[in-house]
């Protein structure tokens, strides 16, 4: 494979002067972990490498590039399985939801940010929110298309000085409002601390009936006749979207004696119009952070004129 | 790929294509898989986003109320959207609005054979909503560059050349309709033409 001979080549060049290994040797060895024992070709030519470096007597860093591995940014990682190294900066620390979790949350470069987690068995130390770092040797991951990354045992942390500005990974939609979900409108929420879980018939699914705490939110799709997203507007973008504050919400329940009036009313002054949304995402949602009308003329004249000469 | 299913994209389509659209086909053997028609361009549409004139509303049920809309685009193009107790909210819309307005529609395309063999298209609506002249004018234009695209799309994938890239709908689109695809770029001049025309009308 002329895949694997490119890699060979790579690893002897950078053994040639301390080694007297052909290209051929090399070759056969990543041949062996990737064809027979099906290793992935980055995992592959880290064990070449290493055991190349053994025998030179060498440390990782003599021989540069980190190895093989490719340094990446946040935005960068879009497959899952690859050996990666990136400098980043620690933006948020999450509550591990299981034991083998040590440490998880966002990692963030100029590019913006991506999920992390550090496993307790890889026995790492201790990441703090804030600081950054140089991580080597660090395992791209994905989940229902969301990228994230995995520390592990072989991974290398070096904190740094370096100063990051880490960049919003917010995004930027056009497109008209084609579908209005249901939970939008007039809901309540549960006031337990720390829940804030949508009523389901005056019910939480977590604590059960509660006296619910009344919010306005809007969870709608924009379509641009190529793509769709789903965007959820929180109570101040509702009312700056809709006209229609938390209090004129709960008067207009009131008298109906019916909260779904709230929703009703709402989709006849947003449905179908075009908008301009931008904020940062969660999961498959996009956090409605700015919102414009689109009013403004839009010019024929391109379209027409390109129309005219195919 | 994500297990989740994923939304339609509402296609942009003037009435003179959508029309044209009589040809429909599901992706799976599956009951509840989506149905889609086909349109002469080379592309699914499974659901649609329309922007037009409402020049007309009438009861045409029978038994119960089924509320028949006609929707004219730029072009004089009409759709027909239909809507009965399965789209209440539509057919309250229908009942109540007075033409003529400008509305936006979300729905599915639909087709149905008359006694004579012919194949109708029509909009199910899923909504039904009063718009103003800015919003159909967006429209008018985005609708015309999807379709551009579309009509480029076709023309680098038409089997009918010596050399073209593959493409599964404009393949399906060439077998089923053999489309005469400079209809619907004239479709697209004639649409942006029309802004040409109001602009040039002396101002009142």
């Amino acid at each position: 494979m002329t895949d694997l001979h490119t890699h060979a080549d790579e690893i002897h060049e950078q053994f040639a002067d301390q080694l007297d290994v052909t290209v051929e040797a090399v070759e056969e060895r990543l041949d062996t972990l990737v064809n027979e024992y099906q290793v992935p070709i980055s995992e592959a030519r880290r064990s070449v490498t290493n055991s190349y470096l053994d025998e030179a007597g060498l440390d990782r860093e003599d021989i540069g590039g980190g190895g093989g591995n490719e340094t990446v940014q946040a935005a960068d990682v879009d497959a899952p399985e690859e050996w990666v190294d990136m400098t980043a900066k620690v933006v948020e620390l999450w509550e591990p939801r299981s034991d083998a979790v040590a440490q998880v949350g966002l990692l963030g470069d100029e590019t913006g940010t991506i999920k992390f987690t550090k496993w307790s068995k890889s026995d790492l130390p201790e990441l703090a929110e804030g600081a950054t770092y140089h991580l080597r040797n660090i395992v791209t991951d994905e989940y229902q298309g969301r990228f994230s990354v995995k520390l592990n045992r072989t991974t290398v942390i070096e904190e740094t000085d370096e100063e990051i500005e880490v960049g919003d990974d917010a995004l930027e939609v056009e497109g008209a409002l084609v579908d209005i979900q249901s939970g939008s409108g007039l809901i309540k929420r549960c006031p337990e601390e720390d829940c804030t879980r949508v009523l389901q018939n005056g019910r939480c699914s977590e604590h059960g009936e509660v006296e619910g705490e009344f919010d306005l939110r809007i969870k709608g799709v924009l379509d641009d006749g190529e793509e769709v997203t789903e965007v959820i507007f929180d109570q101040e973008a509702t009312e700056d979207l809709t006209g229609i504050t938390l209090e004129e919400a709960k008067d207009m329940a009131m008298d109906a004696l019916d909260t779904s009036v709230v929703v009703e009313e709402m989709q006849g002054t947003i449905m179908g119009r075009y908008y301009r949304v931008q904020g940062p995402t969660f999961g498959r949602y996009l956090l409605a952070d700015e919102v414009e009308t689109l009013t403004d003329a839009v010019d024929p004249e391109a379209t027409l004129i390109k129309a005219r000469s195919i | 790929m994500a297990a989740t299913p994923t939304r339609e994209v509402a296609r942009r389509v003037f009435a003179g294509e959508f029309n044209d659209a009589t040809y429909t086909f599901k992706e799976s053997d599956d009951d509840r898989a989506p149905v889609y028609v086909l349109l002469p361009t080379g592309q699914r549409a499974n659901r649609v986003f329309v922007v037009g004139t409402l020049t007309e509303t009438e009861d045409v049920g029978e038994d119960s109320e089924y509320w028949q809309g006609r929707i004219v685009d730029p072009n004089g193009d009409t759709y027909f959207a239909y809507a009965g107790q399965y789209q209440p909210d539509a057919a309250s819309m229908l009942r109540e609005l007075e033409p003529p307005a400008y509305v936006s529609i979300v729905g599915k395309p639909r087709t149905y054979e008359t006694d004579d063999g012919d194949v109708n298209v029509s909009i199910r609506p899923e909504s039904i909503t009063p718009v103003d002249e800015t919003t159909r004018n967006r429209w008018v234009v985005e609708t015309a560059e999807r379709t551009l695209e579309r009509v480029e799309g076709y023309q680098e994938a038409d089997p009918t050349q010596d050399d073209y890239a593959t493409d599964e709908y404009v393949q399906m689109a060439h077998d089923e309709y053999e489309p005469a695809i400079e209809n619907y770029r004239r479709l697209v001049v004639e649409a942006l033409e029309s802004f040409e025309e109001e602009t040039a009308e002396p101002e009142a």
